[in-house]
């Protein structure tokens, strides 16, 4: 089996995941909290992945991170690297593609818990940073898992953005899902069909297991 | 210090709370008035849960101050143990033993328990117990008893008023049931619309019939007093104040309790009637009145450091000349009389 781009995804999924859990947490828990008026228009921006299509942005990433776009000029000078075409690239990218996958589970775990836990925490003697992962935390597990899950798999089935950023390099942004589109493209039904059956089942129990995880801990 | 300064200014839409007014430093201070007077806010300001202006900027955790929410507000992630553990923990200078406040709520068999398999008293308990282990300075009841039935609350008021006797830590109690603050509440501050309209010691406050709030079915009053006959075979137990003496059923092990008498349950005379139901004929001096409604008025009674309000029809009052100063006696039912 073509076992490189699934090596490749599951990489991808990995550091992405790991990226959005770190930097999504402060931001899922700002717009929970926030009565700012920026917040519907950061929440707004944060869902967009959601409804626009991949090819969008797509380009616009590959405008931004191309060597003459902001991020990427820059990152050229640091790295003597292109970003675009590159497994950062695809990094950056399948951050903005999967962030509201990640945001939404932990703002809506945030937006559950009562106020008045976290005021008892306070009064108790926790600062905020220590109620955050004291209380908070582990009170909105759920949120966290369901955020790694859907981060995770969405994540591994990502293919417009892709191939608009990372084209389709053997080892850098050959992606599982940039594989199975050539596959069928050069008729090779055969490959095509396993690592798509590799998927399928991956996404089933995948999201089974978050189920059961989310029907068996049920903290109020 | 022997007085905990409060001064707190703040607006929240149309609500303003305006309070500057200093409590005593030990036992509880019963915070009183309707729903929306500010009770909950004082109390989040004290706590330093309100953004505020003023001198004090310290955040909550660093103000040691206990905060016993009306629903109780456990972790329930962590056992009952480690709730107790929780602030205790963060204390630097927390001493005792958390089993030593555990024993005094009796929550001591419940610390392997979950928190979501406590029942409302219990949780309420444990609540409270997680408060004195962190040794605060101040301790906050925002409507502690609230949440809970009328049968669950009788369970837990009797670890209140062992933690009135066994902790030298000051308690401001927020509470809309004026039973409880006169069970619990050594002194009294009421709140109208943000602003403290009366304070002071309980007994002569709750006595303040000028108070609309203490009015209709909160008009009454509170004696200090202590046993001094039990009279076992009519199981009647004599109690004295600074000013009287009173009948009371039952009450055999009470050295000194609170006694709490309605003002609908006093009648006057001029004279002293012997044969009558009512066991209690207390000589006593008319302080001052007021009209109460178009038919009753409240008289304040004088029994020596004491007071009584009691309640009558305006026409008694009318038919029997009753002026300030003058000389009747009350007649109180013993069956009334609540401890």
């Amino acid at each position: 089996m073509d076992i490189g781009p699934l090596w490749l995804s599951l990489q991808l999924a990995f550091v992405t995941t790991l990226v959005l859990i770190i930097l999504g947490t402060p931001l899922a828990w700002w717009l929970s909290q926030s009565r700012s008026r920026w917040q519907s228009v950061i929440q707004a921006i944060v869902a967009m992945p959601i409804v626009l299509p991949p090819t969008v942005l797509g380009f616009y990433l590959l405008v931004v991170l191309g060597p003459a776009g902001v991020i990427g000029s820059w990152w050229v000078k640091l790295t003597g690297n292109t970003l675009t075409f590159s497994f950062a690239g695809l990094v950056i990218a399948s951050c903005i593609y999967s962030l509201p996958f990640a945001v939404q589970p932990m703002q809506n775990a945030f937006e559950s818990l009562s106020s008045s836990k976290l005021e008892a925490a306070w009064t108790l003697g926790a600062s905020k940073l220590d109620a955050f992962f004291s209380v908070v935390v582990p009170l909105s597990l759920r949120g966290f898992v369901s955020a790694t899950v859907l981060a995770f798999a969405h994540t591994l089935g990502e293919f417009g953005v892709v191939l608009m950023v990372g084209g389709n390099i053997p080892g850098e942004s050959r992606v599982v899902s940039i594989a199975i589109y050539e596959h069928v493209e050069t008729l090779n039904f055969a490959a095509a069909h396993q690592l798509s059956l590799v998927l399928i089942l991956f996404a089933f129990f995948i999201l089974f297991g978050m189920f059961l995880v989310n029907r068996r801990w049920q903290p109020r | 210090m022997n007085n905990v300064e409060m001064k707190y200014s703040l607006q929240k839409g149309d609500f303003k709370l305006e309070v500057d007014t200093r409590i005593p430093a030990t036992g509880i201070t019963g915070v009183f008035g309707e729903s929306g007077s500010g009770k909950t806010t004082l109390l989040r300001c004290i706590a330093g849960l309100e953004a505020l202006t003023d001198e004090d900027s310290r955040p909550p955790h660093k103000r040691r101050i206990g905060y016993v929410f009306q629903d109780s507000e456990l972790f329930p992630h962590l056992t009952v143990q480690k709730n107790l553990e929780y602030g205790w923990r963060r204390n630097p200078d927390a001493r005792r033993p958390i089993t030593e406040f555990a024993s005094m709520l009796e929550v001591d068999q419940l610390l392997d328990r979950s928190v979501s398999d406590l029942s409302g008293g219990e949780a309420q308990r444990v609540c409270i117990a997680r408060v004195l282990c962190q040794e605060p300075q101040l301790i906050l009841m925002d409507e502690p008893l609230s949440a809970l039935d009328a049968r669950r609350r009788n369970n837990v008021l009797p670890y209140l008023d062992r933690l009135h006797s066994e902790t030298s830590v000051p308690i401001i109690y927020v509470s809309h049931n004026i039973d409880e603050i006169c069970r619990l509440s050594d002194h009294l501050i009421l709140l109208d619309n943000g602003k403290v309209v009366a304070e002071g010691g309980l007994q002569e406050t709750l006595a303040r019939i000028d108070l609309p709030q203490f009015r209709g079915q909160n008009a009454g009053a509170v004696l200090e007093a202590n046993q001094s006959r039990y009279d076992a075979e009519f199981d009647l137990s004599l109690f004295q104040f600074l000013g009287g003496e009173l009948w009371v059923p039952g009450c055999q092990d009470m050295r000194t309790t609170r006694l709490r008498i309605d003002a609908g349950d006093i009648s006057l005379s001029r004279t002293s009637v012997k044969s009558s139901t009512i066991l209690n004929i207390l000589p006593a001096v008319i302080d001052e009145m007021i009209a109460e409604t178009a038919s009753t008025q409240l008289v304040r009674l004088r029994l020596g450091t004491n007071f009584l309000v009691a309640r009558i029809t305006r026409r008694s009052l009318h038919e029997l000349n009753l002026q300030v100063d003058d000389n009747v006696f009350a007649q109180i039912k013993s069956v009334t009389v609540r401890y």
